[in-house]
């Protein structure tokens, strides 16, 4: 065993290796070398960027590996014992009961046909820890601690019957049933909303802390881990770049890396300037929308940008943002009031719309893995548009697929490589070039950075400025990531529930005095301190600014 | 959820609806109609003439076949042309039968299907698992009067195990039937547990790549609990058609096995029907396939909306 070991370690990961192991050999390494010790009752932060490994070490920590990976290398300590030498019968007693796992969707992770208290109750009665009365008792006992609403009757529901929130705090209760010795957190709290998020993380610290739970708290965002870890572990494809205590981490981090992601979290807090004396470029004048005329979803939003403005529509998810931008471009149609683009009213439907009107507004998606054919080369992809606007010959087409993949800093010999070849980030590259190539007015981008890690998000957003520079493009930004808008947007549109709550430059909207579901979300933005969660909650309990704005 | 059942159900009836059509308008496309059939050599023009008169077959096709729908919904199927017999004494035996070789055969064969199909699911790559893929797709690959007469040759006439026709009379009692409608039933069986198992285990194994059934490895719970419990729930909507198919074949398609073993079911009458040119039987057992059809699709298409969490409990 380790010389690092001593008493009141619970888990001691030492030299630990894991390998893609395919049917013809060895595949690329995901974690190499990795080595920590984890105390009772301690809170260690795995942090890094998606193929940092974190995930696949936390899984580890349950003597399971996804399906094509194996551990190939070092050992794995729990209790005194090495998992990795544990029957297949003794692994399976330790999961649930001595570590357990909490996922990144409870949606997913819930099994669909049972009731929450079937699966919270499964682990504890299964595994004979206690009987099915004792631990629906004490189910009932971990929803009240999670401040679940009517726990006595919350766990006969099923889990699309209740809120994302509620269900991540329903797979905290499942995972603290048996009373596990470790909670393998893997970024519990990263689909869910920011005011949302604040609470849930509330309830997650409270009960590691009263439970004296070990726990690995996995997530990429350090504002988060800084809440609620004691010592956190930086990692980069596989490796451990530094390991900590949380102050040391986040106060002077001793590695390049680790600095870069500390300053991409504390950068940027200075406003762009004010557009001035631009007419106009898209007016948005009292829109309401719905779907198939029953649910109202846009409701009575006005708001205008110009060339060269970026907007950004800020809200949590369900607010309607995403429907605003299918009802600018068309694809639902509005019911009343007016867009004016270029001071021409733009036809309700997509389809009534000329090639020329189509070509002025384009749009860049979440996924660029879902909104570029896999079977296309880039050519195709970048040229289509060309050839479909422009009515060009090939050499000019081949021209400007060239000048387009130079504007998004890719080689030209990438033309001929198809989407599954490149990186997440390279794939949004190529969307924008896509968008780009229309050469149109108003690009709007919905979520076009969520998908990607910070870094490489961060990349996007300056590319995606210097375009602006370059060709005067007006952006419409959907975003639920308060601290981009900040970066990027001279204007900004708070929405809730389909209705546009504040409107108007962003150091206006963003400054005091603030409308009050403004300062909700701004407040729930986790900052880096490291008391940041202990201020919001005392703030919020003194004085309930927008209390019945908050989700349940 | 009641409105969508609803749905299905408003769907079956104007499905059987638009089936009674076809299947009057096929019988009146056929060569020769009723009134030749009855005369057979005796057909002259003016005969012709006076017999469709008197059938009041002179009339246009949409009146008779307002007449005949609604006769049949009256439970009046007509009269057989080749013995005069009312059609629902004729069929009544028969439909017994054909249900009783179905009922059988569905026992069986479902919870045989279903039980193998998870079994291969948990043990996916093992040696069980690829014994029971090859065996049944054996089966099913095989035409189905191959099989029922290789089985005739080894269970019957080699061992004597078994008898080689199902030659069942209204006087058999339950246990007789049951002995010597073994060999039919067990044909059927062996034609469609494959399709049914292959489907249980296609359907839980793609369940399980879901998330929910990582966490619940992560759980520590039991491998066959996670097929069965975690999975087998989520997987239904697909068995459950694929079940449905089945079922309709056992009481639609079986005129073959009924002919190797000389069952008296619906499909040999239906067959001896057509070459006589007995129109009204023809349409009643045409009427009653088609009503066994859609009747068990609809209910596969029912119990999938109510196999759904989210349809049964509503938010």
């Amino acid at each position: 065993m380790s010389a690092r070991s001593s008493d009141g370690d619970i888990l001691v990961v030492d030299d630990l290796r894991i390998d893609v192991v395919g049917d013809r050999g060895k595949g690329p390494c995901l974690v190499d070398n990795v080595s920590f010790a984890l105390k009772r009752g301690e809170v260690l932060g795995l942090i890094g960027e998606s193929g940092a490994g974190k995930s696949t070490i936390g899984l580890a920590a349950l003597g399971y590996t996804r399906l094509g990976c194996s551990i190939t290398g070092g050992q794995i300590v729990f209790k005194g014992k090495d998992i990795r030498r544990m029957s297949a019968e003794e692994r399976r007693m330790l999961r649930g009961s001595g570590v357990a796992y909490i996922a990144q969707s409870a949606a997913a992770s819930f099994n669909p046909a049972h009731t929450i208290m079937e699966q919270v109750c499964e682990v504890p009665v299964r595994h004979g820890i206690m009987s099915s009365e004792k631990a629906r008792a004490e189910a009932v006992q971990l929803f009240r601690e999670l401040d679940l609403p009517n726990p006595e009757t919350f766990g006969s529901r099923y889990p699309h019957q209740v809120s994302g929130g509620q269900l991540q705090r329903a797979m905290a209760a499942m995972a603290m049933a048996a009373r596990p010795d470790i909670l393998v957190f893997d970024e519990p709290t990263t689909a869910l909303d920011v005011t949302t998020q604040v609470e849930v993380l509330a309830s997650f610290r409270k009960l590691i802390r009263e439970h004296g739970t070990a726990a690995l708290y996995i997530t990429h965002d350090l504002a988060v881990v800084a809440q609620i870890a004691d010592r956190i572990m930086v990692l980069r494809r596989g490796k451990m770049i530094e390991l900590g205590n949380a102050g040391q981490i986040l106060l002077s981090p001793r590695e390049e890396y680790t600095r870069r992601l500390v300053a991409e979290r504390v950068s940027g807090h200075s406003f762009l300037p004010e557009q001035q004396g631009e007419p106009p470029l898209l007016t948005v004048d009292r829109v309401s929308a719905s779907y198939a005329q029953l649910v109202k979803v846009i409701d009575n939003v006005s708001l205008t940008l110009s060339r060269g403005d970026t907007l950004a529509v800020v809200g949590e998810s369900g607010s309607g943002k995403s429907t605003l931008a299918r009802v600018i471009i068309g694809l639902l149609p509005r019911e009343s009031g007016d867009i004016k683009f270029r001071s021409e009213s733009l036809t309700p439907r997509l389809a009534d719309r000329n090639k020329d009107k189509l070509r002025r507004i384009q749009m860049i998606y979440q996924m660029p893995d879902v909104a570029l054919n896999p079977r296309q080369t880039l050519y195709d992809v970048i040229g289509r548009p060309v050839r479909f606007y422009f009515n060009r010959t090939d050499a000019q087409v081949r021209a400007r697929v060239h000048e387009l993949l130079r504007q998004i800093d890719l080689p030209e010999s990438f033309a001929s490589r198809h989407p599954g070849e490149l990186s997440g980030g390279q794939k949004q590259r190529v969307s924008i070039a896509r968008a780009l190539a229309a050469e149109p007015d108003l690009i709007i981008c919905d979520e076009v950075t969520s998908a990607l890690d910070q870094l490489v998000g961060e990349e996007i957003l300056r590319l995606l400025k210097r375009l602006q520079d370059e060709l005067r493009v007006a952006y419409l930004f959907i975003t639920h990531d308060l601290g981009t808008v900040r970066r990027i947007a001279n204007k900004v549109a708070v929405m809730r529930k389909g209705q546009l709550v504040a409107g108007g430059d962003t150091a206006t909207v963003f400054a005091p005095p603030y409308h009050p579901y403004t300062e909700l979300l701004l407040s729930s933005v986790p900052e880096m301190r490291r008391d940041w969660l202990d201020e919001v909650l005392a703030k919020r309990k003194a004085a309930p600014a927008g209390a019945a704005l908050r989700p349940a | 959820m009641l409105r969508l059942i609803a749905q299905k159900l408003a769907l079956g009836v104007m499905t059987l609806f638009a089936a009674s059509v076809l299947i009057f308008a096929g019988t009146e496309v056929l060569p020769g109609d009723l009134a030749s059939a009855i005369l057979q050599n005796n057909a002259t023009p003016e005969t012709l003439a006076e017999t469709r008169k008197e059938l009041g077959l002179d009339r246009p096709a949409v009146v008779r076949y307002v007449e005949w729908l609604g006769n049949v919904a009256h439970g009046d199927f007509g009269h057989s042309l080749a013995n005069k017999r009312d059609v629902v004494e004729e069929l009544a035996p028969r439909v017994r039968n054909t249900l009783f070789l179905a009922l059988y055969a569905a026992i069986i064969a479902v919870p045989l299907a279903v039980g193998l199909g998870l079994a291969a699911a948990i043990r996916q790559g093992s040696i069980f698992d690829r014994i029971v893929n090859v065996v049944t797709l054996m089966t099913i690959s095989v035409p189905e009067y191959f099989l029922a007469y290789l089985l005739v040759k080894f269970t019957a006439i080699d061992n004597g195990w078994f008898p080689p026709l199902a030659n069942v009379t209204d006087e058999s009692s339950l246990v007789e039937r049951l002995y010597l409608t073994f060999l039919p039933m067990l044909t059927l069986v062996l034609v469609i547990v494959a399709h049914m198992m292959r489907m249980t285990r296609a359907s839980v194994l793609a369940i399980m790549a879901s998330p929910y059934i990582e966490m619940a490895i992560l759980k520590g719970v039991r491998k066959w609990r996670i097929v069965v419990k975690h999975a087998f729930p989520n997987a239904l909507a697909p068995i459950i058609s694929v079940i449905a198919l089945n079922l309709a074949y056992l009481i639609v398609g079986v005129v073959v096995v009924e002919a190797v073993f000389v069952y008296p079911g619906l499909g040999q009458l239906m067959v001896d029907a057509v070459s006589k040119h007995d129109v009204p039987v023809v349409q009643a057992c045409g009427l009653i396939f088609a009503a066994a059809f859609i009747l068990l699709n609809m209910s596969a298409d029912i119990l999938a909306i109510m196999s759904n969490p989210r349809l049964r409990h509503p938010r």
